[in-house]
């Protein structure tokens, strides 16, 4: 097991499992998680080493999500929005000086950095902005009213999605990375949800200002073909997979104990753990074939922004986040109303509620449609390993 | 006789790919910042392949292919060449 693994799955086991149940009963930031991840340094892992950090691939990263989804899916969650927001700046941030300089605060500071993409008026397309950068000289102005900037009362950075100026099309759109110094967020809605309740999704009016050295130098269309969207799509289902692994590890435990107290016969619960089980592998030989065709793809923005590369990244994302829900739901059944309670070892009910987040966070039924849209002109793929 | 890039403005007129007048835009302009989304783009490649009878292959299903009128333009030719040449 890699050094990073260890260190992440210690603070899974000793920090965040014991303070998941208060992070989902009070809808509160993971304070602690975070702590103990910054001490552990895990933050920075993705930035390349000539910036001090451990050059992390992505393989690596997810197996961190997938570690600490298993103890406290919101911290998971905020972890691998956070790491999505860093690959965005590893991948196309390095040709800029002002980028550089926060790839080596991202590591040396352990920065946490949020996202600002969803914007009222768009009807939750993120790839259209309503706002837009507004320059003057070297500065640049942004205001957004921003459905969503989740833990962004706790980041120390956000990435903002904003039309390149006030003339652009709306779908003409950089990223901004904006620092704590340079914006003022105004709270406009509260998350009270039924699961990721620790992730404090609110929404705010966000106003920055800072300079033009700061936009990534890719329009964000590229950055989110190439980088936001698989990574987003590996890194949560990497988490929804710790999630559901988690409820299997219950399930398993609570037949184990059945199976002990009437040796000699098979507990009722044991054939639908094997179909549980199943399910787990399933989801489990989803996730790693799509970390191995990212990191083929990796480097050649040829591949990385053809059009079966997406539907791949879709219906990764599409089928691990029904999975989640399905294998958490095995677990329930086979947990029974152990599993029912929350207050039982072999409780599963925050395990569901957050996997129904999966389905929604950026809505299957849109990514569906994407998927729908682009066969139409996709052909078959004939091939078993190509 | 219309050339293969009069055809090609046609079908992005025709289409409404763009929120802007295609005919204001240069052959190397593009098209993305002009607004063309990745779900226009899609009609799009499917217009240009009932108007010139073609079909895109997998290698050529990518944004670039279609990010300006030239860059459409160098695809189609090299899909006809083939046509002409099997």
């Amino acid at each position: 097991m890699s050094d990073l693994l260890q260190r992440a799955r210690r603070v899974g086991a000793e920090v965040a499992a014991r303070h998941a149940g208060a992070v989902d009963a009070e809808a509160r930031f993971p304070h602690e998680a975070f702590a103990a991840l910054k001490a552990e340094k895990l933050l920075g892992v993705m930035v390349p080493a000539e910036f001090g950090g451990d050059g992390a691939s992505i393989s690596e990263v997810i197996s961190l999500c997938h570690a600490l989804g298993q103890s406290c899916a919101s911290t998971a969650m905020i972890y691998a929005m956070h790491q999505i927001q860093v690959a965005c700046i590893v991948r196309h941030g390095p040709q800029s000086a002002w980028h550089r300089t926060l790839l080596h605060r991202l590591a040396g500071e352990q920065l946490l950095l949020a996202s600002a993409t969803s914007e009222a008026g768009v009807g939750g397309d993120v790839r259209s902005s309503v706002c837009a950068v507004e320059v003057d000289g070297t500065r640049l102005k942004l205001s957004k009213n921003a459905t969503v900037i989740s833990y962004g009362a706790d980041a120390d950075g956000i990435l903002v999605t904003a039309r390149r100026t006030p003339d652009s099309p709306a779908s003409d759109q950089v990223i901004v990375a904006v620092l704590k110094d340079d914006y003022r967020l105004e709270q406009t809605s509260t998350w009270d949800t039924l699961g990721m309740r620790g992730t404090c999704s609110n929404g705010y009016w966000l106003h920055a200002t800072g300079d033009v050295a700061q936009i990534l130098p890719l329009p964000y269309a590229d950055i989110s073909a190439q980088t936001m969207l698989p990574t987003s799509h590996l890194t949560w289902s990497s988490l929804w997979l710790g999630i559901a692994t988690d409820a299997v590890a219950r399930a398993r435990t609570f037949v184990r104990a059945e199976a002990r107290k009437k040796a000699g016969s098979t507990p009722p619960g044991a054939l639908r753990l094997a179909e549980a089980v199943n399910l787990l592998q399933l989801m489990k030989s989803n996730v790693v074939a799509a970390a191995k065709l990212y990191e083929q793809a990796l480097g050649s923005a040829e591949r990385l922004t053809a059009l079966s590369f997406a539907v791949a990244m879709n219906n990764l994302k599409t089928g691990t986040s029904q999975m989640a829900v399905q294998v958490v739901n095995h677990a329930l059944l086979i947990c029974g109303i152990s599993g029912y309670r929350n207050d039982s070892d072999f409780s599963v009910g925050r395990h569901l509620r957050d996997a129904h987040s999966a389905a929604l966070m950026v809505s299957n039924d849109r990514i569906l449609a994407n998927t729908a849209n682009l066969l139409l002109v996709l052909k078959d793929d004939p091939g078993l390993f190509s | 006789m219309t050339t293969v890039t009069d055809q090609i403005r046609e079908v992005i007129r025709e289409g409404g790919a763009l929120p802007v007048d295609i005919a204001t835009l240069d052959d190397s302009d593009d098209l993305y910042a002009a607004g063309l989304t990745s779900h226009a783009t899609v009609n799009l490649m499917l217009g240009l392949e009932e108007k010139f009878d073609i079909e895109f292959p997998d290698r050529l299903l990518r944004r670039r292919t279609f990010e300006s009128v030239a860059a459409i333009g160098a695809a189609i030719t090299e899909l006809l060449d083939e046509k002409v040449a099997a």
